[in-house]
Parts: structure tokens; sequence; C-alpha cells
């Protein structure tokens, strides 16, 4: 932790804003009212979300099973004047975070609808494509700066190939978005057709910490409280590096690249440790990796920077860069949500210009193809 | 006798409930398990065939990995090199869904490796198994036994179907605090629900590393539901858990306690220093970067010298050789896991029992 | 030091607070429980604008289950990290002798002591924004004066 900080800091802002326009990975839109989606929407799935909405493993209606810690989960100055949820305004948006952090691409994603765990899977395919238009109509379309993902729920993987298939016509997403809370560890083999698809159209999946699969967000059961859940989620993300790395999926699909969302960064080092320092002992159950683990996430993994840890001392946190790889990080902020990461003061470590220069614009440019 | 180097995380291996246990049941579970053929509770987490399980040379020609105690002996002692080491012992007892049938057998456990392991050798200590799927009968069970000095510590997996810092496992903390019985959490799982958030594993390798964020959940529920607060001589111990997950795993609790610590008003301080006051970690499998500077930044980053305990973790094949230290540890760390640390986070280990 | 007369004190509603430009950074006035407390409008952590940020109570437990507030509204809790300040000092909950907000002494003066002094033209006395954006000096009111 820093010292006492009087910071009058708007010289170093501008110097920041004239040295590098940024990407930001992880911009969250919000529905402004779900009307909205009905011009994306059959009438029947209008009726259906009228009368029977959402259908979750959890146990409200009406909110998350642990309260946030604020409201909509947003930052308390994310509220649009015009009113509407956080997010849900573009041209606050712009005039909030685009605009002045100089943001060259945003990469939306959606986290409306609890979107990705629907019980009602054909409900949720069909929110899932109404929000996959929506994104276009009313975000990239009118600032093009912000890039769709295509959300397919994989819990039906027909339904998602076929979203897939309709979405990736248009040439206009930048991933494909499944989700780490759901029936099954993504690595499992119900999912691969998915994968297959997505490394034929050359595009990137999206991994977005969040998902309701009804599985304790703990291996050890159910938390008391959000502080838990809070940070369940680099958990969640840590299990699932394992299993799509010992599923053998870069094995499988070598051209696919997979990208983790809002999971941080920090468990990555010791995850790649605890696989290379048991690959030995379990080597003849998975004898598809023809390397060891590590090797597989340096080379087909990317991981968003958002959250970002805050070490006492900065050495740390340079040790943990220097860990991960440059190479692998893409920066994100979360807009416009609590936990937000300012780009221009998230990492109190030194970087290099080149440094810089990757984890905040070109390994996401590569990544994305922007 | 050699240097003190008290090894923390041995494991004998149960036979069964109708063979190795019978003796120790009493007339009505003798009947039961006789009659109704209940037996075979090896977890599932440690298939006992399983290469981790058991390392070649320390595989006994018939029976389980660590069933044979010359066996045990002539390896964690004569091998590795240590003078004492605490037995703790993985079978499914914790795992059983009937309360009582749990505590009867974890009963005839520990009244089994104290009469056919500590009284045999005295350089043996055990933790006690309990039966946390019914508290106040593991309370029982740490009641009984407190008066043998030779149990030191409390054993308990790291996967049941609640989070260990729940209000209703209290009183298990209170007796374990009043007899100096540090809380030793244990790789394993009670399989009821997924091992991890994201659901069922397809390996065995997966599960295991799984384990790490379980024990990840575990301190974050001991910490925030307030039990160090309530119980403040209370240690905890994570045997098996992997170490070099802590430095990132105690940043981000840090930075989400300053947030949303108004939702724990009783956790007064950073999640971090009440980590390294109150939880000790088993060194193997230590999982730390693979050089040198890697390791000294680990331990640095971790930040208390005081929580490492030395362990092999015998039978299982977390390493070959004859030396159970990982490789690359600072020295200053290594003079002190071997017999300072065991000796503060178990009071009742005396060595001269 | 330089005294700078900000605001009328009856433009800051209790409960509410204000952005005045000093010198070239931003302080925010709050207005709680009687008192006017100044401090310097950026979160030391990330730089959120502190006019966003909640006023809470001061919230502790003896044992868990047990919620004790204190001073209620004195608490600023952050509209980004949520991050907790004490109002009067800015110092943060969690480490509050090396985290904490730059916070500044107010003073509240009659109108009719600050036309006496501006008189004698004190040179410690700025006008300061309120003066220079509204108009001057009533002998009636009272005023929020910032010490920097």
């Amino acid at each position: 932790m820093s010292d006492v900080i009087d910071r009058p800091i708007l010289e170093q802002e501008v110097a920041a804003k004239s040295r590098l326009r940024i990407i930001d990975c992880d911009v969250h839109p919000s529905i402004h009212a779900h009307t909205d989606l009905d011009q994306f929407m059959t009438k029947r799935w209008q009726q259906h979300f009228r009368e029977y909405g959402s259908h979750l493993r959890t146990p409200y209606i009406g909110t998350t099973p642990y309260p946030r810690s604020s409201p909509l989960i947003a930052r308390r100055d994310a509220w649009p004047p015009t009113g509407g949820p956080p997010g849900s305004d573009l041209a606050f948006m712009q005039k909030q975070h685009l605009d002045p952090l100089d943001v060259e691409y945003g990469i939306l994603q959606v986290l409306d609808l609890f979107i990705f765990s629907q019980q009602n899977l054909e409900f949720g395919a069909a929110i899932q494509r109404a929000i996959n238009d929506w994104q276009l109509a009313f975000w990239s379309d009118r600032d093009p700066r912000l890039k769709a993902s295509i959300l397919a729920g994989q819990d039906d993987t027909a339904l998602a190939i076929a979203e897939i298939e309709r979405c990736a016509k248009t040439g206009r997403y930048v991933q494909i978005n499944v989700c780490p809370r759901a029936n099954e560890p993504l690595g499992r083999r119900r999912y691969w057709l998915i994968y297959e698809r997505a490394q034929e159209l050359g595009l990137p999946l999206g991994i977005h910490v969040g998902g309701y699969g009804g599985h304790a967000p703990t291996g050890g059961g159910w938390p008391s409280y959000y502080a838990e859940e809070h940070q369940s989620n680099a958990h969640t993300m840590a299990s699932m590096l394992c299993s799509l790395v010992l599923e053998g999926i870069p094995e499988r699909f070598p051209n696919l690249k997979i990208v983790f969302i809002e999971g941080g960064f920090g468990w990555i080092p010791p995850a790649m440790w605890r696989m290379d320092r048991h690959f030995e002992a379990f080597r003849s159950e998975v004898p598809h990796l023809k390397r060891k683990p590590s090797e597989y996430v340096k080379e087909h993994f990317w991981f968003t920077t958002q959250p970002i840890d805050e070490p006492d001392e900065a050495k740390h946190l340079r040790s943990l860069i220097d860990w991960v790889g440059v190479d692998r990080l893409l920066f994100s902020s979360d807009y416009p949500h609590w936990d937000f990461d300012d780009p221009r003061f998230a990492f109190r470590t030194p970087l290099s210009e080149v440094e810089r220069q990757k984890i905040f614009s070109s390994n996401a440019r590569g990544v994305y193809k922007l | 006798m050699a240097a003190t180097r008290i090894d923390c995380d041995i494991h004998p291996a149960v036979g069964g409930t109708r063979t190795t246990l019978l003796p120790y049941l009493d007339d009505h579970w003798k009947e039961q398990v006789v009659s109704r053929a209940i037996d075979g509770l090896d977890l599932n987490s440690y298939p006992p065939s399983m290469p981790l399980s058991g390392r070649a040379d320390w595989r006994p020609a018939t029976g389980k990995p660590g069933s044979d105690l010359a066996m045990v002996q002539r390896g964690a002692f004569d091998q590795l090199g240590a003078s004492h080491a605490i037995c703790n012992v993985l079978y499914g007892a914790q795992a059983v869904f009937d309360p009582y049938m749990a505590a009867a057998f974890c009963k005839a456990i520990n009244d089994w490796i104290a009469a056919e392991w500590l009284s045999k050798d005295k350089r043996l200590r055990a933790s006690i198994v309990v039966p946390m799927q019914a508290p106040d009968l593991a309370v029982e069970e740490i009641e009984r036994l407190a008066g043998d000095q030779r149990f030191v510590s409390v054993l308990v997996l790291a996967q049941g179907d609640q989070l260990l810092g729940k209000r209703h496992f209290w009183p298990v903390y209170q007796a374990a605090e009043k007899h100096k019985l540090p809380i030793a959490i244990h790789a394993g799982s009670q399989y009821r629900g997924a091992p991890s958030s994201i659901g069922w594993p397809s390996y065995r390798y997966e599960y295991y590393l799984m384990e790490a964020q379980a024990f990840q959940a575990q301190i974050l529920s001991l910490v925030y539901e307030g039990v160090f607060g309530k119980f403040p001589g209370l240690k905890v111990v994570l045997m098996e858990s992997g170490v070099s997950w802590l430095p990132a795993f105690m940043w981000r609790a840090n930075k989400t306690w300053r947030g949303v610590r108004v939702e724990v008003p009783w956790v007064e301080r950073e999640p971090a220093s009440i980590i390294r006051d109150h939880f000790r970690v088993t060194m193997q499998p230590f999982d730390g970067p693979p050089d040198a500077a890697g390791v000294a930044d680990i331990i640095e980053q971790i930040g208390s010298d005081k929580m490492f305990l030395f362990a092999s973790d015998y039978p299982h094949w977390q390493f070959d050789g004859n030396d159970a230290m990982p490789p690359h540890l600072p020295a200053s760390i290594i003079s002190r896991m071997c017999a300072d640390n065991p000796l503060e986070t178990f009071p009742r280990l005396k060595l001269a029992a | 030091m330089t005294r700078h007369i900000v605001a009328r004190t009856s433009d800051i509603p209790p409960g509410g607070n204000k952005v005045f430009g000093v010198e070239g950074r931003d302080i925010v006035v709050f207005h709680v429980n009687g008192e006017f407390f100044a401090l310097l409008n950026r979160c030391p952590h990330a730089g959120a604008p502190l006019e966003k940020a909640a006023c809470v109570a001061r919230l502790t437990s003896p044992e868990p289950g047990v919620y004790q507030r204190s001073r209620v509204g004195e608490l600023l809790r952050c509209a980004w990290h949520g991050w907790e300040f004490d109002m009067r000092n800015g110092q943060s909950y969690f480490d509050p002798k090396r985290v904490k907000i730059r916070s500044y002494p107010v003073a509240i003066e009659s109108g009719e002591e600050l036309t006496q002094e501006l008189a004698k033209g004190l040179e410690d006395l700025e006008k300061g924004p309120y003066v220079a954006e509204t108009f001057a000096v009533h002998v009636e009111d009272s005023y929020v004066i910032i010490e920097t």
C-alpha cells in the first residue's frame, strides 16, 4: 500500500492520455428497459419473458443470492443522469469512460438477465440471440469502438452452434462467450463442438466470470458472505484453466484462443506451478497431454487484468506480471462495476513502454484481430 | 537421536471396517458392518492404487500404502530422517451420512491408531478424526481423547458439505482451543457437492488441483465468520494444500475486505494478517516456481516464516529419493519448519513423550 | 496558510456536499451532523470522486452478529471500491496511518466577522470561488471557510 496520497494528478492523466490509446477488454453495457429487447424476440418468447421470466438455480427472482456491495454491482458515480441502470446510456458511457480514458476499442461483455443461467435452455437461447442483436443495434452501430461478443450458452451445444453461425456471418463479432459456472467444466467433451467451430471461424473463446450453474461457489459448500463469493470468482477461473488444459483443449484445438475475463491474474502462476508439480504423478491419467500444462497456458490463453491484485509492495506485482508473462495480459476496466480498474492507476509497479503497449493495446489487438 | 525433525503429515492406512477397525467397534456396529458389509470406505479423493496415493517403493506387497507399521517406520523415520511424525488417517468415516455410524467409525479409527501405532512407536503422534457431520458428536470425541497427549490435532476434510467457518461448527473449535489442539484441514472431499464451482471434474488430477481452491474457500470462511475473534488461541493447519497460491490469495482477500468489510465488521484487520497469525501449512507438496529466485520470492511474499511445517506426506508420491525437503527453500525457513514451527503449532507435542 | 471563503453554510444542505475548485484542486465539503468537513475530492486509492461516496455510519463489532453504529453519516464509503474514510480527518478505516485523504480545516464564520476582516484586507483571506462566482458576503449569513 502506498503512503498518504494527495494527488492533483491532472498532469499525469494528460501525459498518459497522450501516450497510449487503450483497448478495454471488459466493458459492460446494460439493457435500459427490457422492452428494448422485444424487437429482437418472437412473440412467443416475449410472452414467456413477461409471464415466467428467469428460472435460475438461485433462491430469488428479483436479485442475486449474495447481496452485492453496491446497487447493481456498479460504481455509484456510474448512474446515467438520464435514468436507467449504469451502463445503459451510451452517451454517458462515452463521456464518463470511453472518451476521457481514450478507449480505442471496448469489448462488450453482457451479463444482463442471467444470460447463461436460464434453466429453460430455449428461453436462454432466445435472450442470448436477442442480446446478440441488441449489442449491434444499440452499441456497435452507434459507436464503432464497441465490439460485440456472441453470447452462446454452452449447455445446449446445438443451439449454441446455430447462434454462433448466425452471428459469425455478419463478421461483426470479435469473440464467442461461454459461461464458467454452468453444468459442467468447460473442458468436458460435450462442449468440444463449440470449440471446433470457434477455431474454424477464428474467433476467440471468451469466458467471463459469473453464472449460476447450481454448484456451490466453493468446493467446500455455500459461503455466508459476498466477500467470499466475490473472491470465489478467482477460484472458479483457476479450476476452469485446469479443466481446459487437462482435457487437452489446446492439444485438440491448437488454433483456438481462449480469453479469461474478470478473473484477475494473481492465481495463474500458482495454478501453472501446481499443474506442472503434479504432472508426473498423474501423467498416466492424461496421456493426451504432450507437454507440460504450463506450456499450453503460455501459448493458448490470455487473461484480462481486472480486478488487479494490490500487494503491499510494488515489486510483488512486478514478479506476478513476469510469472504470468506480459504477452498474456489484456487490460480491462470492468466499467461500470464497483471493482473497476482505472487504466491510469491500476498497475502500481513500473512497466516499460513496450510492456504498456502490449498490456493496454497490442495483445488485445492481436487476439481480437482489431 | 538425530536432530529434531517433525513430519507433520503421514498417512497410516486403514484396511477396512470389517478387518482393521472391527476390534474397535462396539457390538452393535460390529454386527452392522459384518451383516451389512459396510466396508470399502476409502475416499474417492485417494484411490489406493492411484500413483499419487503410494510411491512405488512405499507400497507393501499386500495391502494399501501406509498399512504396514514397520514399513512406515522405515520410510518416514529411517529413510526420510524424521524424529517424530503425526499420523493423519484418511479413511471414509468423515464422509458417512449416518452421524452415529460416522461417530462410531471415527472412534474406532482413533482407538486403532492409539493401540496399534502410537503405543508401538513413541515417535508417532496422531490427529483426532472427528465426525463433523454432527458437531456435538465431534466435541464428544475430542473430549474423550483430550487426556491422551499423543493426540495433537483434530483432523477435518477440506471439502465437506458446509464451509468450516459456519457457526454450528464453533463448539468443535471451542473444544479444540481449550485442549490446545489445532484444527488440521486435510485435502479430501466428502464428494457430496461438486469439488469446484465449475462442476464435477473428469480426472483425479483435476480434482486434486481443485483442492487448492477449496482450501482457500475454507480460509475465507474461517476468517470472515469470525472464528478467530471467538477463539483467539485457535490455530489451523492446512495439510497437503499446496503453498504457492497463498500470496495472490491473500492480496485478493485484503483487497476484497477493504471494500466489503461492512459485511463482516467483526473482522477488524486485514485477512492476510489474520491468516499469518492463525494458519500453518505443510510443505509437501510444495508447488512453488521451478527456480530458486522464484521460490525465494514466494516465501517472501507469504511474509511469515512461522507458517511453514515440514511434512513428507508419506506414503503419497510427492517426490523421489530420500529428501522430503522441497528444493530451493531459504535456509532460514528450513531451520524453523522442522522443529520450532511444529512445536509452536502443536503445543501438545512434547518431544519426550 | 490561506483561508478561502467557499460557500454560505446554507448552500450545502445537511447530509449533502458540494465541490469547490480551490487553487487548482477540487475540494469537497460535506455537511453532516451540524458540522462541515473539507477533503480533497479524490480517493487516494484510484482517484474516484469522493462527492459520489456514500455517507455511512462507522461500523464496528465486538463479535459476529453484533453491529455497532456510531457517528452516523460521518464515514465515507468510496463510490468505486468501497474503501471507508473518516470525514473528520481523512483517515482510512483499514490503514488510518498510511492511507488517508488530504483533509482541510474548516471554519464557519458569520458574515459580520468576515465583512470586517475583508474590510481590513487581511492577506490570508481569499474571497475564493464563492465570492468570485456569486456575490458579496452578507452580514446576515454564515460562511464556510477552508484553510489550505
